[in-house]
């Protein structure tokens, strides 16, 4: 049986007992849809897991008073992990189905090696190969070609929690190795990055993409960014305010953000914001010693202190 | 020291209302020299600063921005400053990232009865940022004028 085929038992079995299962859809050939199963009709619908890019872990906490199933992915599943830590979903309100997964595909780079990908008809996924047919042309494409940046340096392809595993869990090396490919950036002097980052947001439409599609926004209706009694943000539409906003989001998610990539592959404009968070949580990492989204059982690290802190020393000015 | 020797950059200071405000006061109390370029805005607690509150100062214009509070375990409110302490560290290493000298942004607890060490402090924060100069970068996204001159 095919892994889609087991996904698609496992949810059957579990359905009468959850009142809706969050998967993936087939709506669109590029990429899945978040699915909301609630019968077994629905069942129909599921996507290729190759083509499960959105992270369900963002629905949990407006869906907290339910009991719903959810499909995870390695990177999902740090999400929901970290809402576990900060008690925003309960466990017992969740059933997790685990899917193992060697990588999704970003449907910008398939834009980058066909010129008509607005016009696909329908994506099949081969081995190792993507075929895409689109109204004139019938394209081949190597699979390693299309997957998403973030899954290139995937350090959890298996889910960390899950009630039931779907499928074979995949072989990882001993230790997941950090990835190093911030070094381009790392090397531009202060100028150059603020310079990079000023480019970057002038492009921005603040249409909050990046902030709707985070798992870990949970503020919703009471978000900083739109508030008026508590004036962060004004309207005016300037590269400085644009550049707030990112700013505000990072530290809000500092210690809290699980780099799943949601923020970036939602921007419709495609800025490169998920750099931000990641330097953010480096520095988490080096601070703290931790990661989100790892431990159900720890604390994010700013919600919390130490009396003596190793990392931390007093400064004389 | 004033206005008339040189000009004064501007420089944020959020002081806790009970140790470092007291400390300032202290200080003034006992008629010590300070430099005139730090304007104090009293709050409650170190650890009711939030490092959007850093940002947003250095971004609206802001040349250096200082924060003071309680010696940890002396905050007035038993933990505000042990909350601070990692969030302003976490920021000072995250400023670099954001392409803002980290320099431009100071810590420091001072309690109630070091008003010569408030003074050195002051003394010495504002000569670190004359020597870095205006932030020219911040004042930049604040007025925007590449994008205005880029819509003309």
């Amino acid at each position: 049986m095919s892994k889609l085929d087991l996904l698609r038992e496992a949810i059957r079995a579990k359905l009468p007992e959850l009142d809706l299962v969050l998967a993936w859809g087939d709506d669109a050939p590029l990429r899945a849809a978040p699915l909301f199963v609630r019968s077994e009709d629905d069942l129909t619908r599921l996507a290729h897991p190759a083509l499960c890019v959105t992270n369900g872990a963002v629905y949990l906490y407006t869906l907290r008073s339910k009991k719903i199933g959810l499909v995870v992915k390695g990177c999902d599943s740090r999400s929901v992990i970290q809402l576990l830590q900060e008690k925003l979903v309960a466990r017992e309100s969740l059933y997790i189905f685990g899917l193992p997964c060697d990588g999704v595909i970003d449907e910008r780079k398939i834009g980058q090696e066909i010129t008509d990908a607005g016009r696909t008809v329908s994506l099949t996924i081969e081995e190792g190969r993507v075929r895409v047919r689109t109204t004139d042309n019938e394209h081949v494409l190597d699979l390693d070609a299309v997957l998403a940046d973030r899954c290139l340096r995937c350090r959890y392809p298996n889910p960390l929690i899950y009630d039931e595993l779907v499928g074979e869990a995949i072989a990882v090396g001993e230790t997941p190795q950090e990835p190093d490919d911030l070094d381009a950036f790392e090397n531009l002097s202060l100028d150059e990055r603020h310079e990079f980052w000023m480019e970057t947001m002038r492009r921005c439409i603040r249409c909050y993409a990046c902030r709707n599609a985070c798992p870990m926004c949970v503020c919703r209706a009471h978000c900083l960014a739109d508030s008026r009694s508590q004036h962060w943000l004004s309207l005016e539409t300037n590269v400085s305010q644009k550049w707030f906003f990112q700013v505000l989001h990072t530290l809000h998610l500092a210690g809290r953000c699980t780099e799943c990539g949601e923020c970036e592959r939602a921007c419709p404009m495609g800025l490169p914001i998920l750099l931000m968070r990641r330097k953010m949580n480096k520095e988490i990492k080096e601070l703290f010693g931790y990661e989100a989204g790892i431990d159900p059982t720890a604390t994010p690290p700013l919600q919390t202190f130490s009396i003596e802190e190793d990392k931390i020393w007093e400064r004389e000015l | 020291m004033s206005n008339l020797d040189r000009a004064e950059l501007r420089i944020i200071g959020f002081l806790c209302n009970w140790c470092s405000y007291g400390g300032a006061d202290t200080a003034g109390v006992s008629r010590f020299n300070q430099p005139t370029d730090l304007r104090i805005i009293r709050v409650p607690c170190t650890g009711r600063v939030a490092p959007l509150f850093v940002v947003k100062a250095l971004m609206s214009g802001a040349d250096g921005v200082l924060v003071s509070g309680c010696h940890p375990r002396d905050c007035h409110y038993s933990e505000g400053n042990f909350y601070a302490r990692r969030r302003f560290e976490m920021l000072k290493r995250f400023l670099p990232t954001l392409g803002i000298e980290p320099e431009r942004f100071e810590y420091i607890w001072v309690s109630a009865s070091e008003g010569g060490r408030w003074q050195s402090s002051v003394v010495s924060f504002t000569e670190r940022i004359h020597g870095l100069g205006p932030s020219p970068r911040v004042k930049l996204a604040m007025y925007d004028e590449r994008l205005v001159a880029s819509a003309l």
